[in-house]
C-alpha cells in the first residue's frame, strides 16, 4: 500500500515538476542569460494556448479521420513560432532599450502582460482590423519619413504626430466596425476555452496497478525533449556559443564582433517560443483563460530562482523537487501513511501538522517556507554560478 | 528634526514653506472638499488617501532605497485584518462573530483574543505588519538577495500569505473575509455617513503623519544613507556601514505604514478580504509611485490620486479600457517618463519636449544666451559638478 503511495508520490511529483520545469525553462534562459526578469512570461504561455485552441480547430474537418491526433504536433510548433515572433516583438519595441535596468523591466514586462490578457478577452474583428491599420499608418508612415534626408530632425515630431494621428483613425474605424455583430463579436471572450486532446493522450497506461495518464507522460516527454533540445543548442549550435559568450562577458563578446544584439534578440525569442510550447503543454491538463500565466508565473520564477541562475541542471532539479514537495505535502498522503502504520496517537503534533498543510494551497505555503529556509543556505540557488563575474 | 535644525535662514523659510504648503492642502481636502461631495464619494477619496500613504511607504523602500517590494499587500492587508478582527469582535460577551458558526467552530480562536481590547489592536494594526516585514527582510537583506529576487521572493510571500489567507476558514473566514460595515465603534455604526466622515479626516491627519515620517526619515543623514544604498550598496558597506540594518529598519517602517494605510483602507470600504493580496494590486501600488515621481514624496501621493482617479473615470465607463491603461502607462512610466511627472517637471521636462518636437527650448532669459552654443558649453565647465542622484538604480 505504502510502496504505491510512494509510485503514486513520486509520478506525480515528477509530472508537476515537469510543467513546472518546462513552465520555466524559457524563463531560466532568458532571467539566467540576459537578466532579464519576464512577467509577460506567463502571458506568453496563455497566447501559445489560445494558439493550440485554434490550430485543433482548423484540424476540425479532419476530425474523424486518424490525422487530426497530429494536429498537436502541428500546435506545438504554431505556439512555439507565435510566441517567439511576439516575444521577438516585445524585445525590439521594449526590452532592448532597458537593458541593465532590471526593475524598469520587470515592470515593463507586468505591463506588456496586462494588455495581453485584455487583449485576448476583447480582440474580435473590429479591434483585429484597427489594429492592422494603426500598423500600417504608423510604422508605414515612419517608412515612408524616412526616406527623406532630414529624418533625424524630423523624427520627434513625426512620432508626435504619427502615433496620436494613427491611433486616433484606428480607434474610430474600429468603432464604426463595432456596429456589425459579426465584426464586434470577441472571438475568445473573458471565457476559460477547451482543448480536447487526441485521442492517442486521452486515457492511460497502466502499470503495476497504477493510473499513469498519457497526456502527463506526453508532458513529461515533451520537456524532456525541450530540454534535450536546449541544451544542444547552447552547447552545441555556433549561436548557442554567441549566446553564452555575451552571457559571461557582453563587452568582450561585442569586441570579438558577436553582433550582442542579435543574440539578445534571439534569446528572448528562443526564451518566448518555449514558454508557447510549454502554454500548449498545459491545454492537456484542463481548460485554460486569459489568466493561465497567473497560475505559473511564482511558481516557475521559485524554480529558477532555487535552481540558480544560469544552469539549466539547476533549474531541473528544483522543478522536480518543489513539484514532488508540493505533490507530497498537498495530496495529504502523509497524515494518510501515518494512519495506516498507526503513528497517529504517538506523533500526534506531526499528525497535525501535515494534516494542517494537506490541501494545495496550504502546500504552497509550506514550500515557500521551505524555499526560504533554503534560501538562508545556499543564498545563489542550488547551482550558483562561479568566478568574478557571479553576482546574485 | 531637532538633530538637523534648518540653521541658515533660508533653508528655514523653505521649511516653512513647505509645511504651509502641506497645511494648506490638507485643510482644503478637509473642509473644502466635503462641502463639494457628496460623503458616498467622499468616502472614495478616502480610500484614494488611504492608497496615497501605502504609496509613500512603497516610495520609502523604491524611490529612495532601490528596493522594489512586490508584496505590499501582505502588509496592507493584514492592517486591515487587525482592525477588522477588532470590529467583528465588539459583540455580547461569550458570542462569537456569525461566519463561524458556518463552519462548525465554536470556540474563539486563541489567537483572535487579543483582538477584543482596542489599544492593543491600533498598537497590531502598524506593529505586525512591521514585524512581517521586518522577518521577511531581515531573512532575505542578510544573504544580500537584492535587486529582483528581492521583488520575486516579495511576490512569492504574497502569493503565500493570499493562499494562506484564502484557504484558512476556520481561522478567518477564507474568501470572504471580515465585513466591517455593519460593526459597531464607540457606539456607532461604521459604516454610517458620521463615522465615515470622521475617518476620512482621520486619513487626512494620518497621511499628513506619514508624509512628515517620511520627510524627515529621507532629509536627515539617514535618508542620504537610504539613497547611497540605492545608489551603490556594496560602496556603503565598505565604508564601514552595515546596509543590512538600514533596510530591515526602512523595509519594516514601509510595512507598518502599509498596515496603517490597510486598516484605513478596511474600515472605509466596508469589507477586508484576501483580494487584497491580489497580486496586481500589489504592483499597482508601485506605478502611483512611478507615475507620480519615485524619489519624491509629492509624487507618490499625487501618483496615487491621479491613477486611481483614472480608474474610477475608465473603469465605470469603459471597464475593459482601464487594464489596457493600466498596461500603457507602466510602459509609458518606464521608457518615457522614468521619474515620473514630478521628476520630468524637475529636469525642465517641457523644454525637452520641446527639443524632441524640433522646436528650440523656450527660454526665459535673453534668448541669444541661452541658444549660444559657446555660453552652454562655459556653462556646463563651471557646474560640471555631479548630480545629487546617481542614476543607475
Amino acid at each position: 500500500m505504502i510502496l504505491q503511495g510512494l509510485f503514486d508520490v513520486l509520478f506525480n511529483g515528477l509530472s508537476i515538476g515537469a510543467v513546472l520545469l518546462i513552465a520555466a525553462l524559457g524563463l531560466a534562459i532568458v532571467f539566467g542569460l540576459m537578466g532579464v526578469i519576464n512577467l509577460a512570461h506567463g502571458e506568453l504561455m496563455m497566447l501559445g494556448a489560445y494558439t493550440t485552441f485554434i490550430v485543433q480547430n482548423a484540424f476540425k474537418p479532419l476530425a474523424d479521420t486518424p490525422l487530426f491526433g497530429l494536429y498537436i504536433f502541428v500546435a506545438l510548433v504554431a505556439a512555439f513560432l507565435v510566441a517567439a515572433v511576439m516575444g521577438l516583438f516585445l524585445e525590439r519595441q521594449v526590452i532592448r532599450y532597458l537593458y541593465g535596468r532590471p526593475l524598469e523591466t520587470l515592470l515593463a514586462t507586468w505591463g506588456v502582460s496586462l494588455i495581453l490578457r485584455q487583449f485576448v478577452r476583447s480582440v474580435g474583428g473590429s479591434m483585429a482590423i484597427g489594429l492592422v491599420l494603426f500598423s500600417l499608418l504608423f510604422w508605414g508612415g515612419q517608412a515612408l519619413l524616412r526616406r527623406r534626408p532630414d529624418w533625424n530632425q524630423l523624427q520627434g515630431r513625426a512620432l508626435a504626430v504619427l502615433l496620436p494621428l494613427s491611433g486616433a483613425i484606428a480607434l474610430v474605424a474600429s468603432f464604426l466596425l463595432n456596429g456589425q455583430p459579426a465584426l464586434a463579436k470577441p472571438w475568445f471572450s473573458a471565457r476559460n476555452i477547451d482543448v480536447t486532446a487526441p485521442g492517442w493522450l486521452r486515457g492511460g497506461l497502466n502499470f503495476a496497478g497504477l493510473q499513469f495518464p498519457t497526456a502527463r507522460l506526453f508532458i513529461i516527454a515533451l520537456t524532456l525533449v525541450c530540454l534535450a533540445g536546449v541544451y544542444w543548442f547552447l552547447q552545441r549550435s555556433a549561436w548557442g556559443l554567441r549566446i553564452r559568450a555575451v552571457t559571461q562577458n557582453r563587452e568582450m563578446s561585442a569586441c570579438l564582433g558577436i553582433p550582442t544584439d542579435t543574440v539578445d534578440a534571439l534569446t528572448f525569442a528562443l526564451g518566448s517560443g518555449l514558454a508557447g510550447v510549454a502554454g500548449c503543454a498545459v491545454t492537456l491538463l484542463g481548460s485554460v483563460g486569459p489568466n493561465l500565466g497567473a497560475n505559473y508565473i511564482v511558481d516557475a520564477f521559485m524554480v529558477v530562482v532555487v535552481g540558480g541562475v544560469g544552469k539549466l541542471v539547476g533549474s531541473v532539479v528544483a522543478a522536480i523537487a518543489i513539484g514532488t514537495l508540493t505533490y507530497l505535502l498537498g495530496s495529504g498522503n502523509v497524515p494518510l501513511w501515518m494512519t495506516q502504520l498507526n503513528l497517529t496517537e504517538s506523533l500526534k503534533p506531526l499528525f497535525d501538522f501535515f494534516s494542517f498543510f494537506a490541501t494545495t494551497s496550504m502546500a504552497k505555503v509550506m514550500v515557500f517556507a521551505l524555499i526560504i529556509v533554503f534560501l538562508q543556505i545556499k543564498p545563489a540557488g542550488l547551482f550558483p554560478q562561479k568566478g568574478r563575474g557571479a553576482e546574485i | 528634526m531637532t538633530a538637523t535644525a534648518p540653521t541658515r535662514p533660508n533653508q528655514s523659510k523653505a521649511w516653512i514653506k513647505e509645511v504651509a504648503l502641506v497645511g494648506g492642502f490638507a485643510l482644503v481636502f478637509a473642509v473644502l472638499i466635503p462641502l463639494l461631495i457628496p460623503v458616498s464619494r467622499l468616502q472614495i477619496l478616502g480610500r484614494f488617501l488611504s492608497l496615497a500613504i501605502v504609496a509613500l511607504g512603497i516610495d520609502l523602500v523604491w524611490g529612495y532605497t532601490g528596493l522594489l517590494s512586490l508584496g505590499h499587500g501582505i502588509f496592507f492587508a493584514l492592517g486591515g485584518y487587525a482592525l477588522a478582527m477588532n470590529l467583528s469582535l465588539q459583540l455580547p460577551k461569550d458570542v462569537i462573530p456569525e461566519f463561524f458558526g458556518l463552519y462548525g467552530v465554536e470556540d474563539l480562536p486563541a489567537f483572535w483574543e487579543p483582538f477584543k481590547s482596542m489599544p492593543f489592536t491600533l498598537l497590531a494594526v502598524f506593529v505586525i505588519p512591521a514585524a512581517i516585514a521586518g522577518l521577511l527582510g531581515y531573512v532575505v537583506f542578510r544573504n544580500r538577495i537584492r535587486g529582483v529576487y528581492f521583488s520575486i521572493l516579495t511576490q512569492a510571500a504574497l502569493v503565500v500569505f493570499f493562499n494562506f489567507f484564502n484557504g484558512q476558514q476556520k481561522l478567518i473566514n477564507g474568501t470572504n473575509g471580515l465585513k466591517t460595515a455593519s460593526a459597531q465603534l464607540f457606539g456607532a455604526n461604521v459604516g454610517s455617513e458620521g463615522v465615515q466622515f470622521k475617518l476620512y479626516i482621520l486619513t487626512i491627519v494620518l497621511l499628513m503623519g506619514a508624509y512628515g515620517l517620511c520627510r524627515w526619515l529621507t532629509s536627515g543623514r539617514f535618508g542620504r544613507l537610504l539613497i547611497a544604498i540605492r545608489d551603490d550598496e556594496p560602496r556603503v558597506r565598505f565604508s564601514g556601514y552595515d546596509p543590512t540594518a538600514f533596510k530591515v529598519l526602512v523595509f519594516g517602517m514601509s510595512g507598518a505604514i502599509a498596515g496603517v494605510a490597510g486598516a484605513l483602507y478596511t474600515v472605509q470600504s466596508g469589507i477586508v478580504s484576501p483580494q487584497y493580496m491580489d497580486i496586481a494590486f500589489s504592483i499597482e501600488m508601485v506605478i502611483w509611485v512611478a507615475v507620480g515621481g519615485r524619489g519624491t514624496l509629492v509624487g507618490a501621493v499625487l501618483g496615487a490620486l491621479l491613477v486611481n482617479w483614472a480608474r474610477v473615470l475608465l473603469s465605470e465607463r469603459f471597464p475593459e479600457v482601464w487594464l489596457f491603461f493600466q498596461g500603457a502607462l507602466f510602459l509609458i512610466v518606464v521608457t518615457v517618463l522614468p521619474d515620473g511627472i514630478i521628476g520630468w517637471f524637475r529636469d525642465g521636462g517641457i523644454n525637452k519636449a520641446r527639443a524632441f518636437l524640433g522646436f528650440p527650448p523656450k527660454s526665459r532669459t535673453f534668448p541669444a544666451v541661452d541658444l549660444d552654443e559657446n555660453i552652454q558649453r562655459e556653462r556646463e565647465m563651471v557646474d560640471a559638478a555631479p548630480p545629487a542622484s546617481g542614476e543607475s538604480r
